[in-house]
């Protein structure tokens, strides 16, 4: 049974709460960061910081792939899609804001965006319409990345480009532990973009700069047990990467899936909302594969983009120095009916997922 | 997003595969990413399977967690 793979035992939870408030009696302010909206959606949905002491904070990164994605980008594929090519998108980023307006903006105006839950599914529509040009808006993190690389190093239909905007994770991490203001004292690393990329990425940390790296699953009590676990190693004084996600994540990752991933992108120096420009976080198609690039194909390049709106503080929240309701717009003209900035778009972002548990606070396992 | 759900692989054809999250909720998704078998567990993600889940690992975890306590517990080790 699927259910069986859930591990939620309320009594175990409790347990390591406590042992957690043991370990963390004798430390000062201890700052744990994960990057994973899933993790922060699990974390602030099952009330998992109303089970940590005081001194223990769960500081959310930039793990929401929609909120990162720079405004340039979203205008690139809106342009495209106004200037009539079939854009096809992940659910999410259809309201994230460009410079002067969403992908959902640009349907308004009768430009053909399509949602779709998988790039499979764009291949499918390109065939289906082979005289019209589809683009793939792609998107995510290392998760997301090899299904792309599949259907591109497959030789989709004639008619399908893509507009890359895949975003890599570890480097994003990096950024952070140099923030030095932020003095983070470890990391919670992401469970999926880990199948893929398995555990060497993350070597650094620990060796480094001293930064205890656990890599958690997404049931409440592995999330639970990923905190302890960091807080054993600041303990014993010796920081490690530790991997709590076993049955999903293997030391090298998935194998298949790197080599593809390589075969079909290059990697580059990239711009992400709100954390200006981070050395090798993204991804160009490789040569070979150039003429499935949307912007050599369909010549759209933009630049520059609007990434913050006046007020809107995504780009602290994105690298956890404030929380969301620290930002004056937060439920006041920012809400998830009527978002600001892409933290309050995305089912992802920090603010939404502060925002939506404000009405639906429950804590099933306390 | 990256967001991935378990589910189980009861049917497969080529790197074509029928799953099942659970509740009745059936869904094709491409294996061509993972080595998996009927009756496996897989993440699936976007369509996709990303990694084969280890039903042994999983169920273990629960006890491993247990006993981690336990021990430490037993030991007295702080
Ligand atoms: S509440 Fe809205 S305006 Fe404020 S940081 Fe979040 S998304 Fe931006």
């Amino acid at each position: 049974m699927v259910e069986d793979l859930r591990l939620r035992n309320p009594k175990l939870a409790r347990k390591v709460a406590e042992k957690i408030k043991e370990l963390a009696s004798r430390e000062p302010l201890i700052k744990i960061c994960h990057v994973c909206g899933t993790h922060e959606w699990v974390i602030t949905h099952y009330g998992l910081r109303s089970l940590l002491p005081e001194n223990v904070e769960i500081i959310p990164g930039p793990g929401c792939p929609v909120c990162i994605v720079p405004a340039s980008e979203i205008d690139e594929a809106v342009q495209l899609a106004l200037d009539g090519a079939v854009v096809t998108c992940f659910g999410d980023v259809l309201r994230v804001p460009g410079s002067r307006m969403s992908l959902l903006d640009a349907k308004a105006r009768g430009a053909d965006v399509r949602v779709v839950y998988s790039v499979a599914d764009a291949v499918k529509m390109a065939e289906g319409e082979p005289e019209r040009q589809f683009v793939f808006f792609a998107i995510g993190f290392e998760t997301t990345v090899p299904s792309t690389a599949v259907e591109v190093a497959k030789g989709p239909p004639r008619n399908l480009s893509f507009l890359v905007s895949h975003r890599l994770i570890p480097p994003a991490m990096r950024l952070l532990v140099e923030m030095r203001e932020l003095s983070l004292n470890g990391f919670i690393a992401p469970g999926h973009v880990s199948t893929i990329i398995g555990l060497k990425p993350y070597q650094s940390f620990p060796r480094e700069y001293r930064m205890p790296t656990v890599i958690a699953g997404f049931e409440p009590l592995d999330i639970l047990l990923g905190i302890y676990m960091i807080l054993k190693q600041l303990r014993d004084g010796e920081p490690r990467l530790e991997n709590e996600y076993v049955r999903a994540v293997r030391p090298e990752g998935n194998l298949k899936a790197l080599s593809l991933m390589n075969e079909v992108f290059d990697v580059e120096d990239g711009r992400w909302r709100g954390l200006g420009v981070i050395s090798a976080s993204t991804l160009k198609l490789r040569r070979e594969y150039e003429r499935y690039d949307s912007r050599i194909r369909l010549g759209v390049k933009i630049e520059q983009g609007v990434d913050i709106r006046p007020g809107c503080s995504c780009h602290l929240v994105l690298i956890g120095r404030i929380k969301p309701p620290d930002c004056p717009l937060f439920m006041r003209a920012c809400t998830p009916q009527s978002p600001v900035g892409p933290c309050m778009v995305s089912s992802e972002g920090t603010c939404r997922i502060w925002a939506r548990a404000g009405v639906e606070l429950r804590s099933s396992i306390s | 997003m990256c967001l991935a759900i378990p589910a189980r692989v009861i049917e497969k054809n080529g790197n074509r595969a029928r799953v099942d999250f659970g509740g009745g909720v059936l869904r094709e998704v491409d294996l061509t990413l993972v080595e998996a078998e009927v009756g496996n567990y897989v993440l699936v993600h976007a369509g996709f399977a990303i990694q084969v889940l280890d039903e042994e690992e999983a169920r273990e975890t629960l006890h491993f967690w247990g006993e981690i306590l336990e021990a430490e517990e037993l030991t007295g080790s702080k």
